[in-house]
């Protein structure tokens, strides 16, 4: 793989490919910025995958019947084999996954903000689900033709797995939003919590997005921040209206002319806040993170070990 | 690839989806053997029946062709219209040929 900025010829055969719609792979000639912010944006990707798994696992046990549980540990299952996949894509761009897991582990790195939040109530498993996997979804579609081979075969392997985690999730919250009055309750403080977290998922609006020119111009990302969020409220809402359920947002209104709903200003502030580490979960997630990795060493080291002992008995045989 | 000493090695999976095809890449994953490789590529990439069979192979043995050789390599076939069938002009009352 080379690593440099190239001559301009080479800027300019890159860019040719790149317009022309087609795939960069691994071994291939590639602008240093381009493979730089390629492997941030897959590591993180890859990270929010797996503390992803977290605010999830906290009511596997609690489960309030088989279906549930067994739907609930397959998709946080299928979410770390999401982390799996993008760590293998970052890889191709020549990083080590210990690399990778020592910059998620000491902070250096970032992961997906929502993880940031608790799962308070049973709905929350529901709403989780329903929005913020509804949410990645309509990211991870775009991101299927992204200018890099290997992520968007990524994209593509996962969109495949994702839409059941929709399904489930919103199957979960139809239950609640036909219950009991409580139930009902719980489902709409669950949405209350999730839609402003959830729609800050796209990221800054393009007006304050500093990367986004350019990640457009070397289509690692394909559409906008603003485009992504619109389309998913404008799926999204009709949705919320079926379950008899509202968004906690007073300007949310249908617009006649555009065909799309308007809806008022995210708190930015709160998105900052959450990014840099003091969101209401953060510490939690960093710490089961570290945790979990200085637990799981010593299985690390046996399997290891293990491998090696076989592979001398095979030499001696 | 970097190669880290921390990380098991890398093995590239392919499964054949169902008898009668070929195995086909599916990804890749770190394991510290074949034996957990072929496991771990069983619980990532089998979970909902799209294989029936799993070959691993260690990423660091694969021999592959550069990008720079493409040319050297590939161009030969691009003036070869005559291994294709189109190439030669035979009546259209002759049939099944
Ligand atoms: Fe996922
Ligand atoms: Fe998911």
């Amino acid at each position: 793989m080379s690593v440099s900025e190239g001559t301009a010829a080479e800027q300019a055969r890159f860019q040719a490919m790149i317009d022309a719609e087609q795939r960069v792979e691994p071994r291939d000639w590639m602008p240093e910025k381009y493979r730089r912010s390629l492997v941030r944006q897959i590591s993180q990707h890859a990270h929010s995958e797996v503390v992803g798994m977290l605010p999830e696992g906290n009511w596997v046990t609690r489960a309030p019947s088989l279906r549930r549980k067994v739907a609930l540990l397959a998709k946080i299952q299928d979410e770390g084999g999401h982390g799996l996949y993008l760590y293998s894509a970052a890889e191709t761009l020549g990083v080590s996954r210990a690399d990778l897991v020592d910059q998620l582990l000491d902070g250096s790195a970032k992961y997906s903000s929502i993880f940031n939040y608790p799962t308070l109530t049973w709905a929350d498993i529901g709403v989780i689900g329903w929005l913020v996997d509804g949410a990645a979804i309509v990211n991870q579609v775009a991101l299927c033709r992204c200018s890099y081979g290997p992520y968007a075969r990524a994209m593509e392997l996962i969109c495949k797995e994702e839409s059941f985690h929709q399904r489930q999730g919103y199957e979960l919250v139809m239950a609640l939003a036909q219950g009991t009055p409580e139930q009902i309750r719980m489902a709409q403080d669950a949405v209350n919590r999730w839609w402003w977290p959830t729609l800050m998922m796209f990221g800054p609006s393009d007006k304050t997005s500093p990367n986004s020119a350019q990640s457009m111009a070397w289509k690692i990302k394909r559409r906008s921040n603003d485009d992504l969020r619109q389309h998913f409220i404008d799926m999204t809402v009709p949705q919320a209206n079926y379950l008899g359920l509202t968004m906690p947002d007073p300007d949310l209104t249908f617009n006649e002319e555009t065909g799309q709903y308007d809806f008022g200003e995210p708190d930015w502030d709160e998105l900052r806040r959450v990014v840099s580490g003091n969101g209401p979960c953060n510490r939690e997630r960093m710490a089961a993170k570290r945790k979990a990795h200085a637990e799981g060493a010593w299985v690390r080291e046996a399997a290891t070990a293990h491998a090696e002992k076989q592979r001398r008995r095979r030499e001696a045989a | 690839m970097t190669d880290n000493a921390r990380d098991w090695p890398l093995w590239e999976v392919f499964v054949r989806s169902r008898q009668g095809l070929a195995h086909k890449h599916v990804g890749s994953l770190h394991a510290a053997d074949g034996e957990m490789a072929q496991q771990n590529a069983r619980d990532v990439y089998t979970r909902r029946r799209e294989g029936e069979s799993i070959w691993v192979v260690l990423s660091s043995e694969i021999v592959a062709s550069a990008p720079d050789d493409k040319g050297a390599l590939f161009d030969p076939a691009e003036d070869k219209v005559y291994r294709h069938p189109t190439f030669y002009h035979v009546p259209d009352e002759v049939e099944n040929l």
